[in-house]
């Protein structure tokens, strides 16, 4: 083995010994890692009491109702349904049947009163026109079904 | 050695890349302005309106740009860093010297574009999740590497310890590429990736890779200029050096 190709092995070697060592620390840490929980996991009791965390969702279509300068809606996964009361300004992308996240803490009547509301954007990027003819396209697919 | 089509171990020398960067500057500098003229005419006037973000979505043919640049420029700095461990060329360090500054500047352009983005869109101009916070250590990698290598006097122990840091760092460009997709994030999954079709509008994908293909361009052309000027000092006292033109005059 010439030393260069020793040199080579040792840092292949220490490359690979970073990435393993990474894996297990990121395993480990999963779950700290994540910016919210889901609201399955809520209705689970996976969640802190009396402490504030985030929960990440779909705004729930129909379900947004304004109160003065309060605004309930409902975050939901589809499984499971959280009520969200908040005071205070909206994102611009904060829609029904869009994602949101909200920060704050869950009441003993489970309620869920946020301080902080961020909306979620997905990966599309489409000019209007685009979006009206795939919600055409959805709705002709929901009237087939039925 | 000599049998090769071309001789690489040729250019590994300082005194035979220099004139060749030299030729090479003005061209990757026409080629970045012409890309980034077409992709700003794109990303301004051609590309339509996003449904659902308005104007807003235009900073993305800045923000994507310079994001993937900052996780690409970072594997070409550790590649080098590693062959200058491994083979102990000179041009090795130099090159990685030279890239780590506008790798710096990517990543930090990438942070705040997205954060002018994030406040109207997201309703926050930052937030910890996983994206965002392994994008800023990428920045404080570029940072770390800079000052570690300023910070020692024998160039050949700079770059040996630089290289060590480079290298080290190399395990967070997965993470960021992947977080979106391992965790929970606020950041938005790949719009453009290498396994599925683009979920994107056909002429803003266009801007993007024009504008992408400038900013490559221009890494290419400033990186080329910096490492010419590392070359001149490191060689300072060697004849070559004493004998070019722009030396002289």
């Amino acid at each position: 083995m010439k030393p260069r190709h020793k040199r080579a092995a040792l840092i292949i070697g220490g490359l690979a010994a970073i990435g393993v060592a990474a894996t297990l620390v990121l395993n480990a840490l999963d779950s700290n890692i994540a910016l919210y929980v889901t609201p399955s996991e809520v209705a689970a009791g996976k969640t802190p009491q009396g402490k504030a965390f985030r929960i990440g969702g779909m705004v729930k279509e129909g379900s947004i109702r304004r109160d003065n300068l309060t605004v309930n809606f409902v975050i939901t996964d589809t499984a499971k349904d959280i009520p969200v009361a908040y005071t205070g300004i909206l994102p611009d992308l904060f829609k029904e049947g869009k994602g949101a996240v909200v920060q704050g803490r869950l009441g003993p009547d489970g309620k869920f009163t946020a301080s902080e509301v961020l909306a979620k954007h997905d990966e599309n990027y489409m000019p209007p026109e685009a979006q009206h003819a795939v919600d055409q396209a959805q709705k002709a697919q929901q009237t087939l079904k039925q | 050695m000599s049998n090769r089509i071309i001789n690489w171990f040729k250019f590994a020398s300082p005194q035979s890349f220099y004139p060749l960067a030299g030729k090479m500057i003005p061209w990757f500098w026409a080629l970045a302005v012409a890309f980034g003229i077409a992709g700003l005419w794109i990303s301004f006037f051609v590309a339509p309106t996003d449904a659902q973000q308005g104007e807003g979505y235009r900073i993305i043919f800045v923000h994507v740009p310079a994001s993937w640049m900052s996780m690409f420029i970072y594997l070409i700095m550790a590649a080098w860093a590693g062959l200058g461990l491994a083979l102990k060329t000179r041009l090795s360090g130099m090159m990685a010297q030279a890239l780590a500054p506008t790798g710096a500047l990517m990543a930090l352009l990438s942070l705040w574009t997205g954060a002018l983005w994030g406040k109207p869109m997201w309703g926050t101009w930052w937030v910890w999740d996983a994206r965002l916070t392994s994008e800023l250590i990428l920045f404080f990698l570029y940072i770390g590497f800079i000052a570690l290598q300023a910070a020692i006097d024998d160039p050949r122990r700079a770059d040996k310890a630089g290289a060590i840091l480079a290298l080290v760092g190399v395990v967070n460009i997965p993470i960021i590429y992947f977080s979106v997709k391992w965790w929970n994030t606020l950041h938005q999954g790949a719009s453009v990736s290498l396994t599925k079709s683009p979920s994107m509008a056909q002429t803003m994908l266009w801007g993007m890779l024009i504008m992408a293909l400038a900013f490559w361009m221009y890494s290419i052309a400033v990186a080329l200029m910096r490492v010419r000027a590392i070359i001149l000092e490191r060689e300072s006292h060697s004849d070559w050096v004493k004998e070019l033109r722009e030396v002289k005059s």
